[in-house]
């Protein structure tokens, strides 16, 4: 039934039909353009690489696809037809399937009634009534065809990730999808499991699918692609075959761009140590046993991939994640941050990664979002002064610039940049001494961008100690002194950033992948 | 998200001229928003102008202190659930609390040598015992709401269904002591009614009450917690983003008990004013007490979307609640009609209020 509707629309050298085509895909943030004339074009029976840093666009690109983000340019073609799908259930109606990396699974029910949701089969097609044994048949056929041993009664909840992994992709199928997405699919995969994966790939590949492959393990890439895409900063940078590429080439593609006064010079001066970690282990997330040493005036770095434990370490230095075991000395002596309270009052502050889920209260004017941190400066007995509370807020909004009509404005009508200064703003008014920032330039426009890393300089030369998590290695390389590379939970080394390239840095965040 | 914010605030006059620019379509709309923004008020303008064309004794000096009277009875308990909707949270054990409450006060000021006296050989206690006592309880109440609320994280509609099923049962067991078997508390002594329904001053010969001033004074008392103190802007944090709130330093699980000990206090008190205003109190006393205030913050605009709301508002939608009643019953519209609109007020007004948290897309 597939060969009937393939229409040869672009024929390759190898012969093989053009079975998505994305052609100069645009999309435009507030601020940010995300994507910027960006293509790709899938054929039928192969397995198509879409390689790129974190935030350089893949997962946008793929949203436009779906229709998850309606896109502001560019054309898609699917069998030689120009397709928009409204939401991934259309695309998937029309053959286009995702194996997303973060399940959206309904784990209080069933395998099969996860597989059939949206579509449960009936006893007669005019009754409302499901048919548990077809439903029960049709799950059975396709995890047979796939050779995957699970048992369509059983409870999501009950089953390892890598199992639900298999439902999920056995869904894909059993829709006939004609193109598969895989978004890191082999992320919470045993080495064996990667194995059936990849004879599953291969089968749909031999029965003409095309294939996306979304991953950051150039070893699985080179095995089962047949095309590479590399994309960098929203924008296409080279499509080539597998087989002419080696890691080298795919790293330098990926990483290679040049900096120009996109950093402010560096200035700071790097004091005597004031904050050791000895040990630090989470409790509920794989964390594992991290130490470092951090000094006065420095900016130290953490790289590494999205799920390396960056974010993990920020939130149990501060406290608001459970530790297992770990010391913290802050300047010689032993400290506990059990909680947000106990950090702050140690003089540390955490602008966290997530700004809307748990930076900003949208609804919440920003005087209200400066003060929060800080509110016992302006009590006057049980009373807050609101005069105060005026100065300090006029004092950030002019000393990082905010662009605001007055102080009563939502903070979530402001824009990215915006945003991100007032929160900023909210921990400088705690007077910390120990800055953890998550991603502080995430989503925010270029020039927003040089002025946070112009604050964050002057912070250090202060004498303050600056830890920036971020996924931008060029920002890492300009603005930070020395770079701790996390990989899979664990410290997989420490560079010095002036002395380091993103080369070094990439090898080390795969290190323990 | 969009950078045109950096428009200047203007005086009505700017805002008139800015209006006048517009197109055809654009002033449409803005009038549109206009009205919708301030429906609820010119819904009730309108309500009490008809209502006084056909009745005019609605706007009579009696009426008028008679809907005040009522707006003040009924404010304290709003005042205390207005909290836990900031939280995006409710109290449905409120009504009962009152009723609890007001049982307690009744039974321990009734007046000496009373037939059906509950506690016989009690004198008359200080009004000031009884309040502490009340106060007590409903913080007790308050307290176990909002530590399964913030300790185990279940959701307030849960767990405050359950108290006050157990307030009920607790309702019933103590109108069961001694002789009493459940009947009505009443004969209060004169003390205890002087000070709750006692004129405050007189208008043209009509009497204003004296819990018309207690409502003033914890109406002011709530205004400086929300808006002047650390709680206050930590219960508005949490409301808006509970995350951000703890990443902040704010102790988010004090925050959300204070502000259920505190609603519960003040249930306490409504169930102090409550107990003499109806000078008669049964298990029923408090029935449903909840939902009227439940109503009042929505219409005041206190949004269950969370970290909004001002007691002002809460003010208004008790207002314009017993306007509506007390314009209602002057219409002789049936009882059973009363239920009907008020459902259809909390409806409209919820929706008109969520169209200014909606995402347009």
């Amino acid at each position: 039934m597939e060969d009937k509707q393939i229409k040869k629309v672009n024929e390759t050298p190898e012969n093989k039909p053009a079975l998505l085509r994305m052609e100069n895909i645009d999309k435009v943030f507030p601020g940010v353009k995300a994507l910027d004339g960006v293509s790709l074009t899938v054929r039928a029976g192969t397995v198509h690489a879409l390689m790129g840093e974190n935030g350089a666009g893949k997962s946008t690109l793929m949203k436009c696809l779906f229709g998850v983000y309606s896109k502001d340019g560019g054309k898609i073609f699917f069998e030689g037809r120009e397709i928009n799908f409204k939401n991934s259930k259309e695309a998937l109606e029309n053959g286009v399937a995702m194996v997303h990396q973060e399940l959206n699974q309904a784990l209080k029910r069933n395998v099969m009634d996860n597989m059939w949701l949206g579509r449960f089969p009936k006893i007669w097609d005019h009754l409302p009534f499901t048919s548990e044994k077809k439903m029960y048949e049709a799950t059975k056929a396709v995890f047979d065809e796939l050779g995957i041993d699970v048992n369509p009664k059983t409870v999501m909840s009950t089953m390892p990730v890598s199992q639900r992994q298999m439902v999920e992709i056995a869904k894909a199928v059993s829709y006939n999808s004609k193109v598969i997405v895989f978004d890191e699919p082999t992320s919470s995969l045993t080495e064996e499991e990667v194995e059936h994966l990849f004879r599953i790939i291969n089968m749909l590949r031999d029965r003409g699918c095309g294939i996306i492959y979304i991953s950051h393990k150039m070893e699985e890439i080179l095995r089962i692609s047949d095309d590479v895409t590399i994309m960098r900063d929203g924008k296409w940078i080279a499509t080539k075959p597998a087989a002419e590429l080696t890691m080298n080439e795919i790293i330098k593609l990926m990483v290679g761009r040049e900096l120009t006064n996109r950093y402010p010079p560096k200035d700071n001066k790097i004091g005597d140590v004031l904050l050791e970690v000895d040990g630090m282990t989470a409790e509920y997330s794989k964390l594992n046993d991290v130490s470092f040493k951090a000094r006065r005036g420095e900016i130290l770095g953490i790289a590494g991939l999205d799920g390396s434990g960056r974010t993990e370490l920020l939130e149990n230095l501060f406290g608001v994640a459970t530790r297992r075991s770990g010391a913290i000395k802050l300047d010689g002596k032993p400290i506990k941050n059990r909680n947000s309270r106990e950090s702050i009052k140690n003089g540390f502050a955490l602008l966290t990664e997530e700004r809307r889920a748990t930076g900003i209260f949208g609804i919440l004017n920003i005087r209200e979002n400066t003060t929060i941190s800080s509110l016992d400066k302006y009590q006057t007995g049980p009373l807050l002064r609101k005069k105060k509370m005026k100065e300090s807020t006029d004092w950030c909004i002019k000393s990082m610039r905010v662009k605001t009509p007055d102080q009563e404005t939502k903070i979530r009508t402001l824009s990215g940049g915006n945003q991100q200064k007032v929160i900023l703003g909210r921990w400088l008014l705690t007077d910390p001494t120990v800055l953890l920032l998550d991603e502080p330039t995430r989503g925010i426009d270029v020039g927003a961008k040089y002025e946070i890393y112009q604050l964050i300089l002057d912070l250090a030369k202060k004498g303050k100690t600056v830890i920036m998590v971020s996924s931008e290695m060029p920002e890492l390389l300009g603005v930070c002194d020395r770079i701790l590379v996390m990989s899979g939970g664990k410290l997989a080394g420490e560079v010095d950033a002036a002395k380091t390239n993103q080369e070094e840095i990439m090898a080390l965040a795969a290190k323990y992948v | 998200m969009s950078e045109i914010n950096v428009i200047k605030r203007k005086g009505i006059s700017g805002r008139i001229a800015e209006f006048k620019e517009k197109s055809p379509s654009e002033k449409r709309s803005a009038i549109a928003d206009v009205l919708l923004n301030n429906a609820m008020y010119i819904v009730i303008v309108i309500a009490v102008i008809l209502i006084a064309i056909k009745v005019p004794a609605f706007l009579s000096l009696s009426s008028v202190i008679n809907i005040v009277s009522l707006t003040a009875a009924k404010l304290p308990i709003a005042l205390g659930i207005g909290g836990a909707i900031v939280l995006t949270g409710t109290d449905i054990s409120a009504g009962r609390c009152v009723g609890l409450t007001a049982c307690i006060a009744a039974s321990l000021l009734q007046m000496p040598g009373y037939a059906n006296k509950m506690f016989p050989n009690l004198g008359v206690m200080p009004l000031v015992y009884v309040l502490l006592i009340l106060l007590a309880v409903g913080a007790l109440i308050g307290f176990i709401n909002g530590l399964f609320v913030a300790k185990f994280k279940l959701h307030p509609f849960i767990v405050t269904l359950s108290t006050q099923l157990i307030v009920f049962g607790a309702v019933l067991m103590y109108l069961m002591i001694g002789t009493n078997n459940g009947q009505t508390l009443s004969g209060l002594d004169a003390s205890y009614t002087n000070f709750v329904r006692g004129t405050l001053f007189t208008i043209g010969g009509v009497a204003v009450p004296k819990y018309v001033l207690y409502s003033i004074i914890l109406t002011a008392i709530m205004w400086v917690i929300w808006n002047k103190t650390k709680f206050g802007k930590n219960m508005f944090a949490v409301g808006s983003n509970e995350e951000a709130a703890n990443v902040s330093g704010v102790n988010v699980f004090w925050t959300i008990v204070t502000v259920f000990v505190l609603a519960g206090m003040m249930y306490g008190i409504t169930g102090f004013i409550e107990g003499a205003r109806i000078a008669s109190c049964s298990a029923n006393t408090g029935l449903n007490y909840e939902c009227d205030a439940i109503a009042a913050c929505v219409i005041g605009g206190v949004s269950f979307v969370g970290g909004t709301g001002k007691i002002s508002g809460i003010v208004i939608g008790v207002l314009l609640l017993q306007i509506i009643f007390v314009g209602l019953n002057f219409l002789s519209v049936s009882a059973n009609m009363l239920y009907i609109i008020k459902g259809v007020i909390i409806l409209v007004a919820c929706a008109i209020d969520m169209r200014k948290y909606l995402a347009r897309k």
